[in-house]
């Protein structure tokens, strides 16, 4: 996607440190997020931090930029050592961070949400003087955006935005962005680069958050890796180091692992989508005519930037949402519109997005949990009454099975690491031998060790014959999991491509982007003819 | 039956509601559900009044009734905002404390006799405007003006001004705000003690100009409940708060004068014939205040509009990813 | 909720953190915490006593003294106690399911209004036998009860009413309701009140079996503590061991998560409300036969459905331990009656409500002292 070469004209060797990090230390009951990690950002450059998900990357900036206070070591802005008590201090040692999730007031305007906290205005709002002096910051660093509109009715991409004019009204020189490309499409990632690229070359300095390490090394004029909470490199120039080296100061390892998938022998046809239409939370459509099906023995990927109808598909599917229009089909049932339970019934499975707030009750124990969908039949209802002993050890033997680690089964599983908890869900939807499971987002979140075995319990599922239909926004997880990939954008599915074993090929990434970004499959491949005419 | 004299007094005794609604507007735009109105306008009304006795000055009374109301709204505040507990179950539990310290306190003072009230008086030029002049800027205690006033003011305050943008954000996303330098927890203890001391100002209202006296905890009647069903009904917007406030005022006062007449539109009056028929009169307001709530819940689930994103939630900083 | 460091303060040498558990407390310390909260109330109310011109300290002893001095005052305890029972038992079912019925008043009110109707109606005539007389007005008491919860519960599954409100509202409503009956249809001699009923539609009460026991001479305990306990037991069961119980366990943890494991909630919600409604009504129905025996008013609307919130949030929604809890407040009501001011029992439970929410924060946070780092 991303294939130009680094700005060419990073800073100097001798530009002046604006910041300096040294010896931070972040605990976190039970976890050591930060520990004596040093980190220097020129004035002037685009410093990428990379490191996996739960390094300590985000907490570490989260300290530079005043929401957390680290446990000890110094930070010094232009040399001199500062103390942030919360983010105002930050800003105002010229600090500000965009966060992965968007801290924008929905109901504001634009220019309401860029104003929150400021002094000036004293007193009366006099939006429209605002709403002028906002849209020439943004002409100036390239970031469209209509200053009246509320941020509700921005796209994510048009959110983003905001929060980068929100640091750069402030005057901020050090903008923290963290993991900015997670929720934007291939195209759109290029013209956060360009606004980037316009900051720096106006004196500003950006430290670019991400795990993946492509980008990095195409944006950033240096790099610092953290593994584990340790900083593993310090601000290493991006041209002199190769992929595999930063993949193992990531990584810690050399291969980044590669699963063993026997090729796809699929079956009947056992999920039948048809031409559905739903709408989302706030009564706007979602879904616009999506028409898809997976068969017994395969993995079928859902590919799409966020927010583009995958959620409200899912819930269609397992019966949690209205579908206005077609229908859903399980091995012949309609299961659309329908209770959920009709769903459970039939042997749906539903891995949910949202872990802790639709996929476990986190008050209950692991045992309660872990019955949600079996309390209503033998052997767990016995004579009308719950026999909780055969609970008990249900939940116990899915413990050993599943090597979900907690003293006992007692215990409410609010208190389990992500992992854990991802585990216990997992383990209930797979234990009910599932026809069909659908798995939304089934790694997010979660460290490389647990991500390896979520991935290992989908395709054992694929072996065991379930169709599985997994939504994703990592293309990584899906090209290696899945044989089929859809992508669906704006409530539609764009296309179908068939995934091989092996090495993905740059072509059929490409493809899938310009799909992610709104083009047909059929329009893609009639340009690629007219091209090859 | 004259209307125009119902509806008058029925401004007079809807400003009790007025008070104590935008009072918990505040609160909840804020994020901070506070169910405790209703014992926080009994101390109101029972401070004042007592306040009043002692004293002999009523402005002092007001004075003193807004103060301990708004002291013992940050009892509320503290539980819900620094420990985070169940802000229905601790808003229940102020209603408790207010009724039960406004008894203890309160003990005697319905013996107490006639005390000064607020001043009435009309407003020259406006009265003579035709039926409104009589209804609105009539012999009125000088409380109703007031109302008059903080309508308007805390429209434009809460979407004009600068403290009301943050207002609007502390309750819909706070942790926004907080990224922004706005300190999250002391606006909520902040607008929590002022819907504590309207509260307040509420009962105050009560005992010290529409019904003046300390009747123990008939004086409010479930009124603060009245406020929260109404915050809810007006959708978080003061307009519309207080033409439902207004609107339940003149109710109240309608039920007490329809009984006193002997002849009601030609009739003879089964109200003053059949006196028990009254106590279907009593349950208007109380069936009023849900048929208002069923009608303000499904006009939100039509438009989609709800409570403040933040309403009910702790605010509790430095969560990991989130 | 995971983790992080909430408030920091700063002192010399050492300093206060405040954590999030981790890990559960042992079983001995949330029961701990409880009696602490309890303690701090009463010294609260104390000084508030003081305050008001009383004295705390012979405030409490006369309570103590007045509630379990004898075996004649530990039975008018008992008797107070029981329609709390029953009232924290509507609360606490519905609380489970975090729906706050506050008007397990207005529905205790109906269930004793629902139970006179049997025989002010009249539908049994006087002279029926106790052993139908009783479980009729029975039926009719948790029916009148569950009606008056049906109406919240409906509006609340169907519009999405605040439960709070209206709930609240139809407390007034079913005072006047009563009002209207006792006044104008079923009035004695012009009073606000009911005829007194016929023994046969009595609650059998201790002091009927003096003949045989001297001791129980005097005694009021009557068959609604019995009516309580065995009412407490099968809810817990319904709460711990059955299908539907698990439901409102879920629904009340995690509404997503109940829809998500294929629960109508809508149904529950309106099921649960009526089973809330059904027990208060019960509780009214043995205050109305077992004490009262007439219908009346001031005695029925005496505060017990509100009392119940409390007791029902103290026992932490466990229906066993909503018995214990039941008698201390007893207790408290009892001897309050005779305390001046009359508003200190009313303050002292609303002292102890704050107390206890205030004092989950220690279930949920620790506290840890830091010395010398810094």
């Amino acid at each position: 996607m991303t294939n130009q070469t680094s700005s060419t004209h990073g800073p100097s060797s001798e530009a002046p440190l604006i910041v300096e990090m040294r010896g931070i230390v972040k605990k976190f009951p039970g976890v050591l997020a930060n520990d004596h990690v040093n980190f220097e950002l020129k004035r002037g450059e685009i410093h990428g931090l990379l490191g996996e998900n739960g390094a300590g990357k985000s907490t570490l900036m989260n300290v530079l930029a005043g929401l957390y206070r680290q446990e000890a070591g110094t930070i010094l802005v232009n040399g001199e050592p500062k103390v942030f008590s919360s983010p105002r201090d930050a800003i105002n040692a010229g600090i500000g961070m965009v966060h992965q999730h968007f801290m924008l007031v929905p109901s504001q305007t634009v220019t309401e949400n860029i104003l929150l906290g400021l002094d000036d205005p004293r007193f009366f709002l006099r939006l429209p003087d605002y709403d002028t002096k906002i849209a020439e910051l943004g002409e100036r660093f390239g970031l469209k955006v209509d200053p009246r509109a509320k941020v509700w009715q921005l796209s994510v991409g048009e959110q983003q935005r905001v929060e980068i004019l929100k640091m750069l009204y402030r005057g901020v020189n050090v903008l923290i962005m963290d993991e900015p490309t997670a929720v934007l499409a291939p195209q759109e990632i290029e013209g956060l680069f360009v606004t980037l690229r316009a900051m720096i070359a106006q004196g500003k300095s950006v430290i670019f958050i991400s795990h993946k390490l492509q980008e990095v090394s195409v944006i950033a004029d240096r790099v610092s890796v953290l593994r584990r909470g340790v900083a593993t490199a310090s601000g290493i120039a991006s041209k002199g180091v190769s992929r595999q080296e930063l993949a193992r100061l990531m990584v810690g390892r050399d291969v980044i692992f590669s699963l063993d998938k026997k090729p796809s022998q699929p079956g009947e046809v056992v999920l039948d989508v048809r031409d559905i239409y739903a709408e989302n939370d706030k009564g706007l459509p979602a879904l616009r005519g999506i028409s898809l099906n997976v068969r017994a023995g395969e993995i079928v990927g859902v590919a799409g930037v966020a927010g583009n109808g995958q959620s409200e598909l899912s819930q269609v599917i397992s019966g949690m949402r209205e579908c206005k229009q077609g229908h859903v089909t399980l091995a012949g049932d309609t299961v659309s519109n329908r209770t959920t339970l009709f769903g459970i019934q039939h042997g749906m499975a539903y891995v949910p997005e949202d872990r802790t707030h639709v996929g476990s009750a986190p008050n209950l124990s692991i045992t309660d949990n872990v019955i949600m969908k079996k309390y209503r039949t033998a052997p767990i209802l016995k004579r009308g009454l719950l026999d909780m002993k055969a609970a008990t050890s249900l939940a116990n033997e899915l413990k050993q099975a599943y090597d979900i680690i907690v003293p006992n089964v007692s215990t409410p599983v609010r208190l389990l690491s992500g992992g854990n908890l991802q585990r216990v869900i997992l383990a209930r939807e797979i234990s009910g031998l599932p026809a069909f499971m659908v798995a939304v987002q089934p790694t997010r979140g979660l460290d490389v060790g647990a991500i390896e075995g979520v991935h290992r319990l989908l395709l054992a599922q694929r072996e065991a014959g379930a169709a599985v239909l997994l939504v994703s926004e990592e293309l990584e997880e899906l090209l290696s999991l899945s044989d089929r990939v859809y992508v669906i954008y704006e409530g539609r599915i764009m296309g179908e491509v068939k995934v091989g074993g092996g090495e993905p090929d740059e072509s059929l990434i490409d493809t899938i982007g310009q799909m992610m970004t709104g083009t047909p499959l059929e329009q893609i491949q009639k340009e690629g003819v007219a091209a090859h005419d | 039956m004259d209307f125009t004299i119902i509806l008058q007094a029925g401004i007079a005794s809807g400003t009790v509601l007025l008070f104590a609604t935008i009072g918990e507007l505040f609160s909840e735009r804020a994020g901070v559900l506070n169910l405790g109105v209703e014992g926080m306008m009994l101390i109101g009304a029972m401070s004042a009044f007592s306040t009043t006795i002692a004293t002999g000055n009523p402005w002092l009374g007001v004075l003193v009734a807004m103060f301990f109301a708004g002291l013992i709204s940050q009892i509320h505040a503290f539980i819900v905002i620094t420990l985070q507990a169940d802000q229905v179950v601790s808003g229940l539990s102020l209603t408790f404390l207010g009724a039960g310290i406004s008894l203890v306190l309160g003990e005697g003072l319905s013996k107490a006799g006639t005390v000064s009230l607020l001043p009435s008086f009309s407003i020259p030029l406006l009265t003579l405007i035709p039926i409104i002049g009589k209804i609105f800027f009539t012999n009125q205690s000088v409380l109703v003006y007031v109302g008059y006033l903080l309508v308007p003011l805390a429209w434009y305050y809460i979407n004009h001004t600068r403290p009301g943008l943050h207002l609007r954000a502390v309750g819909e996303y706070p942790s926004a705000a907080d990224a922004l330098g706005i300190n999250v927890f002391r606006m909520r203890y902040f607008y929590v003690f002022i819907g504590g001391m309207l509260a307040g100002l509420a009962g105050a209202t009560i005992s010290l100009a529409v019904s003046p006296g300390w009747f123990s905890e008939l004086t409010t009647g479930g009124q603060g409940w009245i406020a929260i069903g109404l915050v809810i009904f007006a959708q978080w917007d003061p307009i519309r708060a207080a033409f439902g406030a207004y609107a339940f005022g003149a109710l109240r006062r309608l039920i007490l004068d329809i009984q006193g007449p002997l002849v009601l539109f030609g009739f003879n009056n089964p109200f003053y014939y059949n006196p028990y028929l009254g106590f279907f009169l009593q349950m208007l307001p109380y069936l009023f205040t849900v048929i208002v709530l069923v009608i303000g819940s499904r006009e939100a689930m039509r438009k989609r509009i709800g409570a403040p994103a933040a309403l009910g939630n702790p605010y509790i900083r430095g969560e990991r990813g989130k | 909720m995971t983790e992080s460091t909430a408030v920091q303060k700063k002192r010399a040498s050492f300093r206060i953190r405040i954590e999030p558990r981790l890990s559960e407390p042992p079983k001995w310390y949330p029961v701990a915490v409880s009696f602490g909260a309890i303690i701090v109330a009463l010294i609260l109310g104390g000084v508030l006593i003081s305050f008001a011109g009383g004295d705390p300290i012979r405030s409490y002893q006369h309570i103590a003294k007045a509630s379990f001095g004898d075996t004649g005052v530990l039975s008018d305890t008992i008797v107070k106690a029981t329609p709390i029972i029953l009232a924290a038992l509507a609360c606490s079912v519905a609380f489970r399911m975090k729906l706050w019925n506050i008007g397990a008043e207005g529905q205790f009110i109906m269930g004793a209004f629902g139970a006179s109707a049997i025989v002010l109606a009249p539908v049994l005539p006087a002279g029926t036998s106790r052993w139908i007389f009783i479980p009729v007005m029975m039926v009719a008491g948790m029916a009148a009860g569950a009606i008056w919860g049906f109406i919240p519960g409906y509006l609340k599954a169907k519009f999405n009413v605040n439960e709070i409100i209206s709930t609240l509202m139809l407390n007034y409503v079913a005072v006047a309701w009563v009002n209207f009956w006792i006044f104008g249809v079923w009035t004695e001699g012009g009073f606000q009140m009911s005829p007194k009923f016929p023994n046969e539609a009595w609650l059998p009460r201790l002091l009927e079996f003096a003949k045989t026991f001297p001791a129980l001479r005097g005694l009021t305990t009557h068959l609604g503590l019995v009516i309580g306990i065995v009412a407490a037991i099968i809810l817990w069961f319904i709460i711990f061991r059955s299908r539907w119980g698990y439901e409102i366990r879920l629904i009340g943890d995690n509404p997503h998560a109940a829809k998500y494991a294929g629960i109508n909630i809508t149904r529950n919600v309106i099921w649960v409300m009526m089973l809330s409604g059904a027990l208060a009504g019960l509780g009214g129905m043995s205050e109305v036969s077992g004490v009262v025996h007439r219908l009346q008013t001031a005695p029925i609307a005496a505060g017990y459905g509100f009392t119940g919130i409390i007791v029902a949030w103290l026992a932490k929604l466990n229906p066993l331990v909503i018995i214990v809890a039941s008698i201390l407040f007893g207790a408290l009501i009892l001897a309050g009656r005779e305390i001046q001011p009359s508003g200190v029992p009313k303050m002292i439970q609303g002292i102890i409500l704050v107390c206890l929410i205030a004092s989950d924060f220690l279930l949920r946070y620790r506290i840890v002292l830091d010395r010398g780092e810094e």
